[in-house]
């Protein structure tokens, strides 16, 4: 099973993309901050990250950084899924790193067809 | 609704749009007619039928509109244009190399995702297309849906289905809350009018046409003459693509579908498909005319 960390300082966009990527067939884990979601990377990479923007503490960008530096922090897909919906924003983050950005809010559809796209799961499971 | 009503609407898809229900899609007239009934005044689905009845011009067009539209978007169903990247696109640039030009229809181009897509494709294969000349005609049969698709204008929501954030950044412009794809691909589409049921001869021939989740709507007398007619309006070396709930099997010899790439048919020739024996009766004739 593949494993996702969701990384939201909103409980409520935590369980609602908890529940979409579990119908997923993902194993999830959840942070409320960019270190948090640091500190579980050092233990464990995840396949996937859905990493908000805007947090407390340290934000998705900066973690992304650190992560992406870490042994083998290359491999996990990074999905940025944030209320910043700019292009100067999305520049940002694919240029730091990320593979996919999901602007909020979303659904399932979207979750899937991005996560589709970059490989996380089968096309046809995107489509159904 | 009460079954007459049903009915009369059933009937009336068909003659005025070739649409054909099975007796069980209730729900779908009711979910896509009440909002317009509504927004017209009207108290629910008997009164429009009146309207109908009476011969109201507009309501007969918001009708047929509001039935045959349909969900669509970027890259839809990915194989397709994986197809047209990998496959399609090598073996007309080969074939072509002397005309350099393509011609390509999207038969349902609904609100322009799929042709805006395949401009993409395009796009992205940069120098090999150099000094061609390009022409990527889409049709639909609702004129408020070609005004979308002209227009070239998405929801945050839209633009967010199918459409890598690449390609999002590379082709589309942010204005407030929605995204217009640049003028550089809306130049490369020429938006038409066009109910598949009448004739299109006048479009010319193409080596590419797409014509994906259009038919399954139609019954199949209709898809059989709308694939003859297709046949005539396709190159012999073209391609044709429908969508992944479609084929051609068992409904004409026209086409012919590529083995390992679904949902991807070439023209037979027209001669060849003719002397195929058909179902008993075509060998009886073939022998008649050897003796």
């Amino acid at each position: 099973m593949k494993t996702c960390l969701v990384v939201d300082d909103s409980s409520v966009v935590r369980k609602i993309a908890r529940r979409i990527l579990e119908g997923l067939e993902f194993e999830v884990t959840e942070a409320e901050d960019g270190s948090k979601a640091l500190e579980i990377c050092q233990r464990q990479l995840p396949d996937a990250v859905l990493l908000d923007w805007n947090m407390p503490v340290m934000d998705g960008f900066e973690f992304m950084g650190h992560m992406r530096r870490l042994p083998g922090g290359d491999q996990p897909k990074v999905v940025f899924c944030t209320t910043e919906n700019n292009v100067a924003h999305i520049a940002q983050a694919l240029s730091g790193g990320a593979n996919e950005y999901i602007m909020k809010p979303f659904d399932k559809d979207i979750i899937a067809d991005k996560f589709a796209e970059v490989g996380l799961i089968p096309v046809d499971q995107a489509m159904a | 609704m009460t079954p007459t009503e049903y009915e009369y609407l059933r009937k009336f898809l068909k003659d005025n749009s070739g649409l054909d229900l099975s007796a069980d899609k209730q729900y779908l007239i009711e979910s896509r007619l009440l909002p317009l009934a509504r927004k017209a005044g009207l108290s629910g689905i008997a009164e429009l039928v009146q309207k109908l009845q009476g011969g109201a011009r507009q309501m007969i067009t918001d009708v047929v509109e509001a039935m045959t539209t349909n969900e669509t978007f970027f890259f839809r169903d990915k194989v397709p244009f994986d197809h047209f990247r990998e496959h399609i696109m090598p073996e007309i640039i080969k074939a072509r190399a002397a005309k350099r030009s393509v011609r390509i229809w999207c038969a349902a181009g609904s609100t322009g995702q799929e042709p805006y897509s395949l401009a993409m494709c395009l796009k992205e294969m940069g120098a090999a297309l150099t000094g061609w000349r390009v022409e990527i005609i889409a049709t639909d049969l609702s004129q408020e849906v070609l005004e979308k698709a002209k227009a070239g204008v998405y929801s945050q929501f839209e633009v967010q289905r199918g459409l890598p954030i690449q390609m999002l950044v590379k082709y589309f412009k942010q204005t407030g809350e929605t995204w217009q794809i640049n003028p550089e691909l809306r130049a490369m589409i020429q938006h038409r009018q066009l109910n598949l049921l009448h004739d299109f001869a006048q479009l010319g021939t193409f080596d590419v046409i797409f014509c994906r989740n259009v038919l399954i709507y139609f019954d199949q007398d209709t898809k059989i003459n709308i694939f003859n007619r297709l046949a005539r309006q396709i190159e012999p070396d073209g391609f044709l693509v429908l969508g992944a709930a479609e084929t051609v099997v068992g409904l004409t010899d026209t086409f012919r579908p590529i083995p390992e790439r679904r949902g991807l048919y070439k023209p037979n020739d027209p001669r060849a498909a003719a002397a195929k024996p058909v179902l008993g009766g075509a060998p009886r004739l073939a022998a008649m005319a050897g003796r």
